[in-house]
C-alpha cells in the first residue's frame, strides 16, 4: 500500500537544515509511491517551501503563529496536531535532532504509535520497509519493522542520502492552529558550539582528548575544523579535565556521530569513545602512544604530537584547497 | 515535594557485545544504572535535601534489577519501586514501558519526575516525553540545570550544544543530560541503610493493566554487529611528510576532502 508521509521540516538559522532533505528522501521510501508531504512549523516559514520541494516533497503545509517563532514541545505539538488531524498521515519521518528527539515521543504517544527512533537506514519500501538503527550506541544495530499502526521514524543526520535537487512544482498551504497554554516560557538561547556548525550534522569532525592538554590546547583544532567546515568534538577525558564543555562530548555518554572525516587528535579510545565515533566514513588518529586503542579502528594514523601533527595539517590543507 | 525517578538498568559500557542466537549475550555481563539515570538519581536526591519531601526510584524489569535499586537507594533514595513484568510480558516497547510508568504514575500526586534523557543500550529516548503525555504534564528533555523556586521551575537546557534558558513549573518531567551533575558513589553507611529502605515489587494485575494492552506496536527483527573495519595504515617516515601523504590520502584515496 502506497502511503501518505508526513516530514517536519527545520530551519536553523535562516536556512533549512539537511537531514530536512534526508528525511524527504527517507518518507520517499516509506511511501512507497504515495505521497510526501512536508511540514514547516514557525513564525515565518514561506521563504523555506519550494526549496522542500525541490529536494522531494509533493506538498508543503505551512503552520505559522508568533508563538511558534522558537520551539516549545506544547506550541509545536499542538502545529503539528492540527496537520496530522487535516491530513490523517499513514506515516511520519522527523530527523533525529534536538526538536526530533524531543517532540516525535510526544506526537507518537498523542497517536498511541509506535516510534523508531534514530534510523541509519531503511531496507525496502512501502510496507516491507524494514528500519536499521544502532543500539548500545553503535556498538551493534538492530533491524525494526512497524507491527501496528502508523510508520513514525527519526532520521538520524548525515546518513540517508537526500534526493537529487531539482526544479520541480508542487503546493504550499496553510493549516491554522490554535497555539495556547504553552508551559514553557524560552528566555534565552546561549551559542555555546562553534560557528553555525552542529557536530551532529558536520561533515568533518575534529575531536580532542586529554592529550590537548587545556583549553587553550583546542585552539589549533578548532582552526583545522574552520578551515575545512567541520566541528569540534572531544572525548569523556578533556571534559571531565574542563578542557571543554560537555557539549563537546563524543561517545557512548555524549554525542554519536558519523561524519566523513573524523580526526582524533590526543584521544587514546577508550571503548566508550570508540561507540560514539567508530561509524564515521573516515578516521584518522593522531597520538604520541603507538599502542593507543584509537588506531585501531583508524583508517590512518601518525604517530607524533598533535600540537606538532595539527598546525602542519592546517596548513597542508590550506596549500590543496 | 513528591519526586519519581525512572531508571534503567543496563549493560556496563565497558562490556563488549556477543550477539548469539540473534539477541545479545548477557550471560556474565556487569550490569550498572543508566548513567543518565544516575545524573537523574543525583539530581533527586538535590533537590529533596533542599526542598524536603521524598524520592522513589523506579524500574521495569526482572528481579535482577534489584541490584541498580539498591544502588540507587544507597546513594540515598527513599522508597524503591520493582514492577516486574518478567511473567507477563515477553517483549516491551517504548509505547508500553511509558503505559506501564503513566499507569503506575497517574494516582501518585507527582511534583517532579526525573529520567535520563536517554538509555544507553536502546538509545531512543521516548519512555520519559511519552509518560509525561500520558499523565498531561509538561516535560523538559537533555537538562543541564534545574532550579526550584515555589511553583516556579527554572532549566537550562542543553540543545545540540547550545544552552537554553526557560521558565516552567511543576508539576513537571525532566530528562537529565551530561553536566547536570556529578553523581555521588554510595557510601558504605549508605549502603547499609539501603538494605532496610521499602522495596516494592509489583505485577501488572497489581496495576490493573491488562498484557492486550502493552502490545508492541514495533518489532526488532534482527540484531547485528557493524563490519569490522580493515586494519588502518598508520604512516611512517618524517612528520612532515607523513602530513603530505595524510592530506593526499585523505583527497585522492578516501575522498573525503
Amino acid at each position: 500500500m502506497s502511503k501518505k508521509v508526513l516530514v517536519l521540516g527545520e530551519a536553523r538559522e535562516g536556512a533549512l537544515r539537511n537531514v530536512s532533505f534526508e528525511a524527504i528522501a527517507a518518507a520517499k521510501k516509506i511511501s512507497g509511491g504515495g505521497e510526501v508531504v512536508s511540514v514547516l512549523v514557525g513564525d515565518e516559514v514561506g521563504s523555506y517551501t519550494q526549496e522542500l520541494i525541490n529536494y522531494g516533497a509533493d506538498r508543503v503545509l505551512t503552520v505559522e503563529h508568533p508563538h511558534l517563532k522558537t520551539y516549545t514541545s506544547d506550541g509545536y505539538g499542538q502545529a503539528f496536531m492540527a496537520v496530522v488531524e487535516q491530513e490523517n498521515p499513514e506515516a511520519i519521518v522527523f530527523g533525529h535532532t534536538a526538536i526530533g528527539k524531543d517532540l516525535a515521543p510526544k506526537i507518537a504517544s498523542k497517536l498511541q504509535s509506535g516510534l523508531v527512533s534514530d534510523v541509519t537506514d531503511i531496507e525496502g519500501e512501502g510496507d516491507d520497509a524494514v528500519f536499521v538503527r544502532p543500539i548500545y550506541s553503535g556498538k551493534a544495530f538492530e533491524k525494526v519493522k512497524i507491527k501496528e499502526g502508523i510508520t513514525f521514524v527519526t532520521v538520524r543526520p548525515n546518513n540517508i542520502a537526500p534526493l537529487a535537487k531539482e526544479e520541480r512544482s508542487g503546493d504550499v498551504s496553510a493549516v491554522t492552529a490554535d497555539i495556547k497554554n504553552l508551559r514553557t516560557i524560552i528566555k534565552e538561547v546561549v551559542r555555546k558550539s562553534s560557528e553555525g556548525v552542529d557536530l551532529s550534522e558536520a561533515k568533518v569532525v575534529i575531536a580532542g582528548g586529554r592529550g590537548v592538554k587545556s583549553e587553550e590546547g583546542f585552539q589549533p583544532l578548532q582552526e583545522l575544523a574552520d578551515l575545512l567546515g567541520g566541528a569540534v568534538g572531544a572525548s569523556r577525558g578533556a571534559c571531565d579535565a574542563d578542557y571543554c564543555d560537555y557539549s563537546l562530548q563524543i561517545g557512548q555518554t555524549g554525542k554519536v556521530v558519523t561524519p566523513d572525516l573524523y580526526i582524533a587528535a590526543g584521544i587514546s579510545g577508550a571503548i566508550q569513545h570508540l561507540a560514539g565515533m567508530s561509524n564515521s566514513k573516515v578516521i584518522v588518529a593522531i597520538n604520541k602512544d603507538p599502542e593507543a586503542n584509537i588506531f585501531k579502528v583508524a583508517d590512518y594514523g601518525i604517530v607524533g604530537d598533535l600540537f606538532e601533527v595539527i598546525p602542519m595539517l592546517t596548513e597542508e590543507f590550506k596549500k590543496v584547497m | 515535594m513528591n519526586i519519581y525517578v525512572l531508571v534503567k538498568r543496563t549493560f556496563d559500557t565497558e562490556e563488549k557485545l556477543v550477539i548469539s542466537g540473534g539477541s545479545i549475550q548477557e550471560d556474565g555481563a556487569e550490569f550498572i544504572i543508566n548513567p543518565y539515570d544516575e545524573y537523574a538519581i543525583e539530581e533527586a536526591i538535590t533537590v529533596r535535601d533542599a526542598h524536603g519531601g521524598e524520592v522513589t526510584v523506579v524500574t521495569i524489569g526482572g528481579e535482577e534489577a534489584e541490584k541498580q535499586l539498591r544502588t540507587a537507594l544507597a546513594m540515598g533514595a527513599d522508597k524503591a519501586v520493582l514492577i516486574n513484568t518478567e511473567d507477563d510480558l515477553d517483549e516491551m516497547d517504548h509505547s508500553a514501558a511509558a503505559y506501564i510508568l503513566a499507569e503506575y504514575l497517574k494516582d501518585k500526586d507527582a511534583d517532579l519526575i526525573l529520567g535520563g534523557n536517554v538509555a544507553i543500550d536502546g538509545g531512543s529516548g521516548q519512555v520519559g516525553p511519552r509518560v509525561a503525555d500520558l499523565l498531561d504534564i509538561n516535560y523538559i528533555t537533555t537538562i543541564t540545570s534545574l532550579e526550584i523556586d515555589g511553583d516556579t521551575v527554572k532549566i537550562v537546557r542543553d540543545v545540540e550544544g547550545d544552552a537554553e534558558e526557560l521558565e516552567t513549573s511543576l508539576p513537571l518531567l525532566v530528562t537529565a543530560q551530561q553536566g547536570l551533575n556529578e553523581p555521588r558513589y554510595p557510601s558504605l553507611p549508605g549502603i547499609m541503610k539501603a538494605k532496610k529502605k521499602p522495596l516494592e515489587e509489583l505485577e501488572l494485575d497489581d496495576l490493573d493493566i491488562e498484557e492486550d494492552d502493552c502490545e508492541p506496536k514495533i518489532e526488532t527483527v534482527e540484531i547485528f554487529m557493524p563490519p569490522a573495519k580493515a586494519a588502518g595504515r598508520v604512516l611512517e617516515g618524517d612528520i612532515k611528510d607523513q602530513v603530505t601523504e595524510l592530506v593526499g590520502l585523505l583527497r585522492s584515496e578516501a575522498k573525503v576532502i
